[in-house]
């Protein structure tokens, strides 16, 4: 009960700094919609691109690569946040406090979930907009899908700055994550067009798994088997990222 | 309130391990106002994390507000007020905010905390500046926002890490004098870490002197300062001659530790000043030796310091003002 309440109070205290701060909710989507804008388009008018993600149009095989994207990028930078925090002395005003360590992850990851969900939502009118059509329950399923993968990296980014503890650590240690992170997760193309060694190194990568399902759900396609192995991959992930960040929360000297 | 023993902290850095703190103990009595007094590195703010559950002691054990340390620490946190040295207020969220959320994050009922909200801003000034950005307040404004941030939820016991840093004379005694008020209106324990002399004479009780990482000392100022010089007496004289005498006279009391004549003015160092000037007068008035002019000098906490850990604190070289 303690840690639901503590939990609203610090995702309160989060909402209201992000509300504050319209210009940082507007140009974090900025990224995923400049590919959609200035990317997309080649792609539909690639020879064969009717048969670049098998079996859908360009905008649902590539749409939930961007939705991906922008989880990923969106919570990644986190983390910087916190490291603020740790320099102003917050983070240690509220663990003096008796709230629930738990909670002071779980509220802040809440807030970044709820800022991702917003910037899907735009995201997912522009597409519209450029000619993506997906039935309502697979981008429900999606939308779902990415909230659990946001809190996961949210929660991986604040374990990593709280051991990083500034930046000039904490962004390179980022940028060498990142990067072969979403070239390996087929966000852009599909890894069926890869060489063995790459698609065999892409299947490393959760995201991969995550990319494929969210495909599937975009035609409908509830039952397939990357589907399935989507939402186990996905509820691993936060199984352990969550655990990992409640580990790092509760240290005694986080 | 407060019993420790044998705290000790290290930390590992790349240049080997530092030895913050290197075993300290003591006791803090209910409704106590206790100093910490050090000079910079001497260990304070790692005894005080410790001591707040921030920080997990390298060994020893603590136990605080009736709650071991480690066994315990939530029970230690909902006790204790913390005011950190560095302060903790998010510069975009409004003073009323950080106020009511820190009400909350301790437990207050949402309906009691407009009150509490509106009580702590009185007392500390800040009610005026309830709905400025913390980051748009003074260093002084915002040194009182951090203060009143660790009382809002009334604790028996306050942690206030050099509290008065970066205020001006005025805003200083002005805290003081809040401080002064929470001992003696609410019963509030306080322990507090200084390195102003001044400050240490003004509001403790009691002072612990720490260097390098252990208690060197510990007693009220006033014991401090009888222990270490005792008082110093200066009897000026008409002429070398009468000094002599009175020096003959007088340098066989009790209470005389040291004397010395310096021309025709003979130098004292007694235990009780106040009552030995007296005494001595009366002694060197029967012997019809008038003195031109007598001076009682009580020693500073700075020569208390300097001879427990033997340096000033004045000539700090780590301090650039
Ligand atoms: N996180 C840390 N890592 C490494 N060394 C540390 C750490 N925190 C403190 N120290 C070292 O421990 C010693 C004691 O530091 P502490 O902050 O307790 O001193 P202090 O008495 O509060 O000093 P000041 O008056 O400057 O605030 C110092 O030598 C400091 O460099
Ligand atoms: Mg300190």
């Amino acid at each position: 009960m303690e840690l639901l309440l503590d939990t609203r109070l610090i995702f309160g205290r989060y909402m209201r700094q992000l509300m504050r701060n319209k210009i940082a909710l507007t140009f974090g989507v900025l990224q995923p919609l400049l590919y959609l804008g200035f990317f997309g388009p080649l792609l539909t008018r690639m020879p064969g691109s009717g048969a670049l993600y098998d079996g859908q149009s360009v905008w649902q095989g590539f749409v939930p690569g961007m939705l991906v994207m922008l989880g990923l990028f969106g919570s990644a930078f986190a983390g910087f946040g916190i490291i603020g925090e740790l320099r102003l002395g917050v983070v240690e005003r509220m663990r003096v406090t008796p709230a629930s360590r738990l909670a002071l992850l779980m509220g802040r990851i809440g807030t970044d979930v709820v800022r991702i969900e917003m910037q899907a939502v735009l995201l997912l009118l522009a597409a519209f907009g450029f000619g993506l059509r997906a039935p309502v329950f697979g981008i429900l399923i999606s939308l779902g899908i990415l909230g659990l993968i946001t809190g996961c990296i949210a929660s991986l980014s604040y374990a990593i700055a709280l051991f990083a503890r500034e930046e000039n650590s904490f962004a390179p240690l980022l940028n060498a994550v990142l990067l072969p992170l979403v070239l390996l997760s087929g966000i852009l193309l599909p890894m069926s067009l890869a060489p063995g060694w790459l698609n065999a190194l892409a299947h490393m990568s959760p995201f991969l798994y995550v990319v494929n399902g969210l495909r599937d759900a975009f035609v409908g396609d509830y039952g397939s088997s990357a589907m399935l192995v989507g939402l186990f991959v996905t509820f691993v992930f936060t199984a352990v990222s969550l655990t990992v960040g409640a580990l790092t929360f509760r240290r005694e000297n986080a | 309130m407060i019993e420790s023993s044998q705290l000790t902290r290290k930390f590992s850095t790349k240049q080997g391990t530092v030895e913050a703190v290197r075993g300290v103990d003591f006791e803090v009595a209910e409704g106590e106002t206790v100093g910490f007094l050090g000079a910079n590195g001497a260990g304070k703010t790692t005894t005080l994390r410790m001591l707040t559950t921030l920080l997990g002691p390298s060994s020893g054990t603590a136990t605080v507000a009736g709650h071991d340390l480690r066994d315990e620490p939530i029970e230690v946190r909902k006790r204790i007020g913390y005011v950190a040295q560095a302060g903790g207020t998010d510069p975009q969220t409004s003073v009323r905010e950080e106020l009511a959320l820190q009400a909350r994050l301790y437990r207050v009922p949402a309906s009691e905390v407009p009150e509490r909200v509106r009580r702590v801003s009185h007392q500390l000034d800040l009610y005026d500046l309830l709905d400025r950005e913390a980051g748009a307040l003074s260093g002084g404004q915002r040194r009182r926002l951090d203060i009143a941030l660790g009382l809002i939820h009334r604790p028996p016991l306050v942690f206030l890490d050099e509290p008065t840093s970066g205020l001006d004379p005025q805003a200083r005694s002005a805290l003081w004098e809040h401080i002064r008020r929470l001992r003696d209106e609410l019963g509030t324990t306080i322990f507090l870490t200084t390195h102003y002399l001044d400050e240490a004479d003004a509001l403790c009780d009691r002072l612990l002197i720490i260097d390098q990482g252990r208690i060197v000392t510990e007693g009220s100022p006033e014991e401090l300062k009888n222990r270490v010089a005792g008082d110093l007496i200066t009897i000026e004289l008409q002429s070398g001659e009468l000094v002599d005498r009175a020096k003959a006279l007088l340098g066989s009391r009790e209470d005389v530790r040291e004397l010395a004549t310096v021309g025709s003015t003979l130098r004292l160092t007694v235990e009780r000043g106040e009552q030995a000037v007296l005494d001595m007068l009366r002694v060197l008035d029967g012997a019809e030796l008038q003195p031109i002019a007598i001076n009682l000098a009580r020693p500073s906490l700075d020569q208390v310091f300097l001879a427990f850990t033997g340096r000033s604190l004045h000539d700090d070289p780590g301090a650039t003002t």
